[in-house]
């Protein structure tokens, strides 16, 4: 244990751990929903994102601007790029989410399949799409078979201001503010909205919600809908922060996001939104506590979910997605 | 640790994987087991006066795909020279070169495919496996299959100690490395604070180790990445607070690349150093204006160190040969003079190799008892206007 170097780096770590845990929390929001209304984990849920991630990057390209090695942009036109790419990431993100429940769901719900036929169709498809990525690559972007892409690169760095002697750089603020933001419009979205509504009354008895007239076809699909479109936001802020992305980029990352979902009760919103971020800052934390292995970060959250399962099994804030308020 | 967490999830994938492999590797076999008739004779091509070697085949197993993939490129280019020459000479016995075996680096992908090329009987030679990881995994296969193998990249030192009587490599181990970096950092680049990062990698933790070790007190801070994620913050953060003149990253060129960018974007400063893994132009490419500057050891030689197979590199594959390159070309020397001595049953090939003693286009080519070169040459490279410029051996 290095004291000293926790100590020392203290609000830096916080720093990191605040960065990759807002990632983790918005990509965590999917499993948490989809798990609300079907009870599925929805593995294909980090290859949503890891789509996401390379579809601003296949825009870009597209429209043949040169932002990979040449990220000199300034005012509205880098505003423009950001814009046009967080737009692009999101549509990726809820269409190939859509497209996951059309094709590898509900062909199955509709022939009521057992549950375990769901995991394992949900396991399929992530590979499957994983894998055919690694494979065959994205149109208009040399295929590096199953290597790594530098993503776009917006713009260069620049530091803005220390928070007790830790470095915040300019794409830290976007992405901890972005993150922030996208989940209070969903914790809105899901308390306040008519389709909010529906969203839990799904998750609380899909049967009844039936009677009562809501669609539950429909609810599902959107649920999945802003499930993807949370992982096409995080992807997009994921590419602000770490401009790298392969094939696989989703499989560590949906691993814990879904251990954040859990760890903040899963089918709870705001579960999961606490579980990313703890996630996050106990990775940073460990880590840095034991001589910046990034391994044993990792070591470190899991542990940490083994311990608050063993006293609290449902989570931090429980399960109930439909009981809960929001 | 990252393999046994996706080896849970992944017996599909690797299934998947594998088959998309093979099937992605087809053409490169086709292309390297052409010979090209027009190449002359070189120091490595034996003449076979009347052997039969009907079938006969060296393999390779290495990546050849995924983040590192490009290293095994180099490897199996380099031997295919050395194989092509063989067969230009020797219009009668004719040596095939399986190069379908993509490991991607992973040893656990490495170990069915080991078991593949133990069974396959036509194999009496094995050009790898080209990293330690893999090594490690696939040893005991081929050891209990008596084929012996040469690896030019494998360069873990506890290697040697498992008692394998098939194992030997054709450059200097990680041990013979770590004295070299030292002096590189204290002498070269006159370091006064060094921060050490490793991998994680059977490879990386056992060169940074021994670099811990011969640093000492100059060594104040540690830091262990995980390569199959993209973001280094802990590391990175660790360093800046740390306030370091040199980092050295034990590791391979892809997370060496995002290392350096991301230490430069942090404000980073110190000077960059790495080892062998890292020592490829894509290291350069990837991280652009964050790479100048950074010194590369390697026990390796430099790729152009021979002017004659540099010459017929570039005709062959129109770029210059790369790091591991004629270290590959080497080991196909040894097993090729071998056929032509009429050895090509594996137990008599094994024999073979471990009598050896001729020269080799890096060095003289001899193995100890435990499958060790002679030798322990350290050399340095500084990436310079994006390019890797070859700054010759390191003073001890």
């Amino acid at each position: 244990m290095t004291f000293s170097t926790f100590i020392s780096s203290f609000w830096s770590s916080t720093r990191d751990g605040l960065i990759v845990g807002s990632i983790y929390a918005l990509v965590a929001l999917g499993y948490t929903l989809v798990y609300g209304v079907l009870r599925l984990i929805n593995f294909a849920n980090s290859e949503v994102f890891m789509l996401s991630a390379f579809g601003s990057f296949l825009a870009v390209r597209m429209l043949g601007l040169d932002v990979v090695d040449n990220p000199v942009r300034t005012g509205f036109a880098l505003v423009g790029v950001m814009a046009l790419c967080l737009v692009v990431s999101l549509v990726i993100g809820g269409l190939s989410a859509v497209i996951v429940e059309r094709v590898a769901y509900r062909p199955l719900r509709k022939s009521n399949a057992p549950r375990l036929v769901f995991l394992i169709s949900a396991i399929g498809a992530s590979f499957a799409i994983s894998e055919a990525v690694g494979e065959w690559g994205f149109p208009f972007i040399e295929n590096q078979k199953r290597k790594e892409y530098g993503l776009t690169k917006f713009f260069k760095r620049e530091q803005l201001f220390k928070v007790f002697g830790a470095d915040i750089y300019d794409s830290n603020v976007i992405v901890i503010v972005g993150a922030a933001l996208m989940a209070i419009i969903l914790v809105l979205f899901v308390s306040r909205s008519r389709v909010g509504r529906g969203i839990r009354a799904v998750a609380q008895d899909a049967e009844t919600a039936q009677l009562m007239g809501v669609n539950v076809d429909r609810i599902i699909l959107i649920t999945f809908l802003v499930g993807g479109v949370m992982a096409g936001g995080a992807a997009f802020l994921y590419e602000l922060h770490t401009p790298y992305a392969r094939f696989d980029v989703g499989f560590l990352l949906g691993v814990k996001a879904f251990t954040a979902a859990v760890l903040g009760g899963i089918g709870n919103v705001k579960g999961a939104l606490l579980g990313g971020v703890l996630l996050g800052l106990i990775e940073a934390w460990g880590s840095s506590l034991f001589g910046a292995d990034q391994n044993i970060g990792t070591i470190g959250a899991f542990i940490t979910l083994v311990l608050v399962l063993m006293f609290r099994p449902s989570g931090l804030l429980g399960e109930s997605l439909g009981r809960s308020k929001a | 640790m990252q393999k046994s967490r996706i080896g849970r999830l992944t017996a599909a994938a690797l299934g998947l994987s594998l088959i998309a492999a093979a099937c992605g590797s087809d053409e490169k076999k086709a292309d390297t087991t052409t010979a090209d008739t027009t190449a002359p004779t070189t120091a490595g091509s034996a003449a076979a006066g009347g052997v039969k070697c009907d079938g006969v085949t060296l393999a390779f197993l290495g990546a050849l795909s995924g983040d590192n993939g490009a290293l095994g490129t180099n490897m199996i280019n380099g031997a295919s020279i050395a194989i092509d020459d063989f067969n230009a000479a020797n219009p009668d016995c004719k040596v095939s070169f399986d190069t379908k075996y993509d490991s991607q680096g992973d040893p656990a992908q490495a170990t069915p495919l080991a078991t593949t090329i133990a069974n396959d009987t036509k194999i009496v030679g094995l050009i790898g496996p080209g990293f330690s990881g893999e090594t490690k995994a696939t040893m005991p296969t081929f050891e209990t299959a008596g084929l012996p193998m040469i690896t030019p990249g494998a360069t873990n030192a506890a290697l040697t100690t498992n008692g394998w009587k098939m194992f030997h490599r054709v450059l200097a181990n990680d041990d013979k490395q770590a004295p070299g970096v030292v002096s590189l950092i204290k002498g070269i680049v006159k370091g006064t604070k060094v921060g050490v990062i490793d991998d994680a990698s059977d490879y990386g933790k056992g060169l940074a180790d021994a670099v811990r070790k011969g640093l000492g007190d100059l060594d104040v801070q540690d830091a262990t990445i995980d390569p199959k994620a993209a973001d280094y913050s802990a590391a990175v953060t660790a360093m800046k607070d740390s306030g370091v003149d040199v980092v050295f990253y034990s590791g391979y060129y892809a997370e060496a690349a995002k290392m350096v960018t991301q230490l430069r974007e942090a404000g980073v400063t110190a000077t960059f150093v790495s080892g062998d893994g890292s020592l490829d132009i894509a290291f350069a490419e990837n991280a652009g204006d964050a790479a100048e500057g950074a010194y590369l050891t390697a026990t390796g030689a430099p790729p152009d160190v021979n002017p004659e197979f540099a010459a017929k590199f570039n005709k062959k594959f129109g770029t210059d040969p790369a790091l591991y390159s004629p270290e590959a070309y080497d080991a196909a020397s040894v097993f090729l003079a071998g056929i032509a001595a009429g050895k090509v049953t594996r137990a008599d090939l094994a024999t073979f190799v471990s009598a050896y003693d001729a020269p080799g286009i890096t060095k003289n080519i001899k193995f100890d008892a435990t499958g060790e070169p002679e030798g322990s040459a350290v050399f340095y490279t500084i990436v310079e206007g994006g390019k890797l410029v070859s700054k010759g051996l390191i003073p001890a």
